[in-house]
């Protein structure tokens, strides 16, 4: 690949109370900001602590705060977030950092434990397979929320999740959603008292700033709009 | 599970208010409008049990209203949450409920 000029990049170092460090890296064409990063790991920094491991947008390890947006950094592109060519790279936002660009999930995914983000099978395998009707309504609800790769973006850019530490977050709760409306789970009452309240769907201020950052085009805002119409349905109904 | 209740009156007030803050501001209007004095005001109001209604129902949707979203804005700006919270909301909800019924009553009866 060509070299064609040098790009200007602020990396967060340390924890918490941590600086950015400055360092200059050759640009080229079609570098991703996970490339720029392991670049300064291999060639000029290698305490620099970050995480990645598929490289294609499956696995979810790689998000980080580029240019104060959060991002997927294996695919994105320096020239599409960075024309002037200056990149800033920090760790996610509300996940405590541990060191340079990796943050502690714990929190994260424990938040998918506490909405029951985990399928309750009704049948064992010596049943039949249940057919699955690919058009019908809740199948097309838990098929749009389905693509998630954990990567926690949305939960970064969620405003709802700084002011309020508790809120499960838009990742936790769009699995609850599509969960909620998958035919073969069996604890969809059990989930949707997880999720209903103020640390769950209620506190979702329907701004979209989820939506506007996932990396797989999910739309976080509007399983929640479901859950929050579901747990409204059923308080009313005495089955909450 | 009072998160959940406590959305559901913040919504319903809502929309219960929607239509009854147009209907005030067409009161205004027409009242501005027409010229009506205090008195001429007062002489549609007394005794008239629609406007005892609706102005009695804006009062109340409002002091809801008002209670359950100061309740939301205060578990997030500051650390304060669960019941002494659900209690504080309420005891400013009832203040707003007297003070808006007292207003009714005044024009009212
Ligand atoms: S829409 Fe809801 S979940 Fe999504 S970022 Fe906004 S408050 Fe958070
Ligand atoms: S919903 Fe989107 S942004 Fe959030 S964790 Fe899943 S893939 Fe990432
Ligand atoms: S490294 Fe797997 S999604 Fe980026």
């Amino acid at each position: 690949m060509p070299t064609m000029s040098a790009l200007n990049v602020s990396v967060w170092r340390g924890a918490a109370d941590g600086r950015f460090e400055t360092f200059e890296v050759p640009h080229s064409t079609n570098q991703t900001v996970l490339d720029v990063v392991t670049y300064i790991q291999r060639l000029l920094d290698s305490t620099l602590s970050y995480r990645f491991a598929c490289r294609v947008g499956m696995c979810g390890s790689c998000a980080m705060t580029v240019n104060g947006r959060p991002r997927w950094t294996c695919r994105t592109h320096v020239t599409k977030v960075a024309p002037d060519l200056r990149l800033e790279i920090a760790p996610l936002k509300n996940l405590p950092v541990i060191k340079d660009l990796t943050v502690d999930m714990s929190d994260f995914f424990t938040k998918w434990q506490r909405a029951k983000g985990r399928f309750a099978p009704t049948k064992t395998r010596s049943d039949p397979v249940e057919k699955i009707i690919p058009d019908s309504q809740a199948r097309q609800a838990a098929d749009a929320g389905i693509e998630c790769i954990n990567c926690a973006v949305c939960y970064a850019a969620c405003d709802v999740v700084t002011w309020n530490p508790d809120y499960l977050g838009p990742a936790a709760l769009n699995r609850a959603w599509t969960l909620q409306n998958d035919t073969r789970d069996g604890d969809q009452r059990q989930r949707l008292r997880a999720v209903a309240g103020d640390a769950g769907c209620h506190a979702c201020h329907t701004h979209q700033s989820c939506q506007e950052h996932c990396p797989k085009n999910l739309n976080p805002t509007a399983s929640i709009a479901g859950l929050k119409a579901a747990a409204f349905r059923a308080a009313l109904t005495g089955k909450l | 599970m009072s998160g959940t209740w406590a959305y559901i009156a913040q919504r319903t007030s809502a929309m219960i208010m929607a239509p009854l803050v147009i209907l005030h501001l067409v009161v205004i209007v027409y009242a501005v409008r027409s010229g009506l004095t205090a008195e001429a005001i007062l002489g549609r109001t007394q005794g008239s049990l629609f406007w005892g209604l609706a102005y009695g129902l804006f009062v109340l949707a409002a002091a809801v209203h008002a209670a359950t979203g100061v309740r939301v804005v205060i578990s997030e700006v500051t650390r304060w949450r669960g019941r002494s919270l659900n209690l504080a909301v309420s005891a400013f909800g009832l203040v707003l409920l007297v003070l808006g019924g007292r207003a009714v009553a005044a024009v009212v009866l």
